[in-house]
């Protein structure tokens, strides 16, 4: 009778009775046996990884530095000026509007997807009729473009025909019409609503994956003990959830801090400039206008918040290796 | 499980879910009745008593005849798919092989290298459109759709990278160790064993790479200018709106035609999207 598993034992006795192997008795290409090279196969897989994130990313990013150091406009090379563009934009009002609204946005809109987030985890986490419909429609502001999203709640805030006023309106919460986008802080506001509508599901299913790995038995012998279910989730689930929650809290202060498209659609910035963070106010000075300098050195304003966020995140990841 | 009494499920099960089910579709529902409603009911006063926000009596497909034929969007849709789908391929084929290399061979700098890729990842294209702007007009390569099918993988191959990696870890060393024994070349081994059996986790790194690249905005409106160029976020915000005006019905039209592919593809491949989200993140 034949041998069920033909990798391992055929293997051995096709070595017996086969030697010389069929690598020596062909004369092997020369590529094959360069490739056998642990070192040269992974030089090799990873030159084209290696060159285009070299070629588009660091590269610009060097670029960008010396960039943000001169007097670059579009059709103009510039000079050398120094710190004059990053002194530049801290001495200008809407700069520092900016800079403000960036850090208020991020924490505003962190806070509240992660809450909601995770109460949408914990509602998913229990098994009902049609969950994986409901999973499945819940992702779908995450999926879909944020540009044509948020169009659509540019129109729910339309300033003549918003649904949401007339909402307010005939529930009698209102009697004149909320200026949405037509005041700074409302606008700004309005755009952590709409972050946070779209940003919500990415921190429900990830969390989801996490409190599924949780085993039931521990909510059990909890309850034994007489735990309600505040403290069943503040002793039980948090602990176990607090390594998913902190990488899923960096990658969207990451994503929200350099947000650019959904302010640029929502308000443009405006009005008079109310509602700006970095990213779209580095467009509008860089492309806009055309003022290269001045446009990197307020993007790079970024990038000591990023540093922090990268460096927190890289600690952890050597920590989990570590243990 | 644990025992709960019926209002409790109530209050604080299914009251709470159903505001989040309308909570988050209400914008999709939204977008789909304006885009079906006729002009003449989409502006009407707030306070008119024949308001009737949330449904028509005279459905029209009028917004979407005129978005298909007086504008360029099937155009833009084509750009789009064809841009997301080569700048797709392209971050599977380096992803695949920076994983495979990350993963499984031992050799100087690999820390290093792992590190650094993942760095790349979260790098935001905000930091870096400007100077990138600069390069692509050196490099002639403003406005051409290779402008972007080459800046893509800069954010797709480090994601596809990290999420492939993770995927080889939990494929056994003795696989390969067996097929070597058989005679194989390590690169015959890896294409032909290995990929093979990473088939899922390359389907959730393409999808993830798809809706991705489908949805970029930033790099699409600094690097393209001419109208017929333009992928379909880009050609929403600058050519649907003329002057100052904005027709709301053809908007919402073109952003539900936009929103369509990304969510068949979505809907096709749930469990490999939430695969390759999931995946993203922990590695």
């Amino acid at each position: 009778m034949k041998k069920p598993i033909a990798g391992g034992a055929g293997s051995a006795a096709g070595l017996e009775v086969a030697l010389p192997h069929p690598r020596t008795s062909q004369p092997a290409p020369t590529l094959t046996r360069f490739l056998e090279n642990e070192g040269l196969l992974a030089a090799v897989l990873l030159t084209p990884t290696v060159l285009l994130l070299g070629l588009f990313i660091a590269y610009p990013f060097v670029m960008g530095v010396w960039l943000s150091l001169s007097s670059t406009s579009v059709g103009n090379p510039g000079e050398f000026v120094g710190l004059h563009n990053f002194v530049k934009a801290w001495n200008d009002g809407i700069f520092r509007t900016a800079f403000g609204n960036t850090f208020f946005y991020t924490f505003w809109a962190t806070i509240f997807k992660l809450t909601l987030g995770m109460w949408l985890a914990l509602l998913l986490n229990r098994s009902f009729r049609g969950k994986r419909l409901v999973r499945a429609s819940m992702l779908l502001p995450f999926i879909v473009p944020t540009v044509l999203s948020t169009f659509a709640w540019r129109w729910m805030f339309d300033p003549t025909f918003s649904v949401l006023n007339w909402l307010l309106y005939q529930g009698g919460l209102i009697t004149t019409k909320l200026p949405f986008l037509s005041d700074g802080t409302y606008g700004l506001w309005c755009a952590i609503v709409v972050n946070t509508w779209r940003g919500m599901p990415f921190f429900a299913i990830t969390l989801l994956a996490g409190l599924q790995t949780i085993s039931p038995d521990l909510h059990e012998a909890a309850s034994l003990d007489g735990a309600n279910g505040w403290h069943r989730f503040w002793h039980v689930t948090w602990p176990l959830l607090k390594p998913v929650t902190l990488v899923v809290v960096v990658f969207s202060v990451i994503q929200t801090f350099s947000d650019f498209q959904l302010i640029y659609v929502l308000t443009g910035g405006g009005p008079a400039n109310a509602t700006h963070l970095l990213a779209t106010y580095a467009y509008q000075i860089g492309v806009a206008t055309g003022l290269l300098g001045e446009g990197a050195a307020i993007s790079l304003f970024m990038l000591p918040v990023l540093f922090i966020v990268v460096w927190i995140q890289l600690r952890y990841l050597r920590r989990l290796e570590g243990a | 499980m644990v025992i709960e009494r019926k209002w409790k499920t109530w209050i604080f099960f299914y009251i709470p879910l159903t505001v989040f089910v309308i909570g988050t579709l209400f914008p999709f529902y939204w977008m789909l009745i304006t885009a079906i409603r006729p002009d003449a009911e989409l502006y009407r006063s707030w306070r008119a008593a024949t308001n009737t926000p949330f449904w028509t009596l005279q459905p029209t497909l009028e917004h979407f005849r005129d978005l298909m034929a007086k504008t360029t969007f099937p155009r833009w849709l084509w750009n789009t798919f064809f841009i997301a789908v080569a700048s797709t391929v392209i971050s599977l084929f380096c992803g695949l092989l920076a994983g495979y290399a990350l993963a499984r061979l031992r050799f100087p700098m690999a820390g290093t290298l792992g590190t650094s890729i993942f760095v790349t990842y979260l790098v935001p294209p905000t930091l870096l459109f400007i100077p990138l702007a600069d390069i692509i007009r050196s490099f002639q390569l403003g406005n051409t759709p290779w402008a972007l099918i080459l800046t893509y993988p800069t954010f797709l191959i480090p994601f596809c990278t990290w999420l492939l990696m993770g995927y080889f870890k939990t494929i056994p060393k003795e696989l390969e160790e067996c097929a070597r024994i058989d005679g194989a070349t390590r690169f015959g081994a890896m294409t032909r064993i290995i990929f093979p059996i990473a088939v899922p986790g390359i389907l959730s790194a393409g999808i993830f790479a798809f809706t991705l690249s489908w949805n970029e905005f930033i790099y699409a409106l600094v690097f393209l200018s001419s109208p017929e160029r333009k992928t379909v976020p880009v050609g929403v915000v600058s050519e649907l709106i003329r002057g100052d005006i904005y027709f709301w019905g053809q908007l919402m039209a073109g952003a539900l035609l936009g929103s369509i592919p990304v969510a068949l593809v979505y809907s096709f491949f749930v469990e490999y999207y939430v695969t390759g989200l999931t995946g993203s993140v922990k590695g």
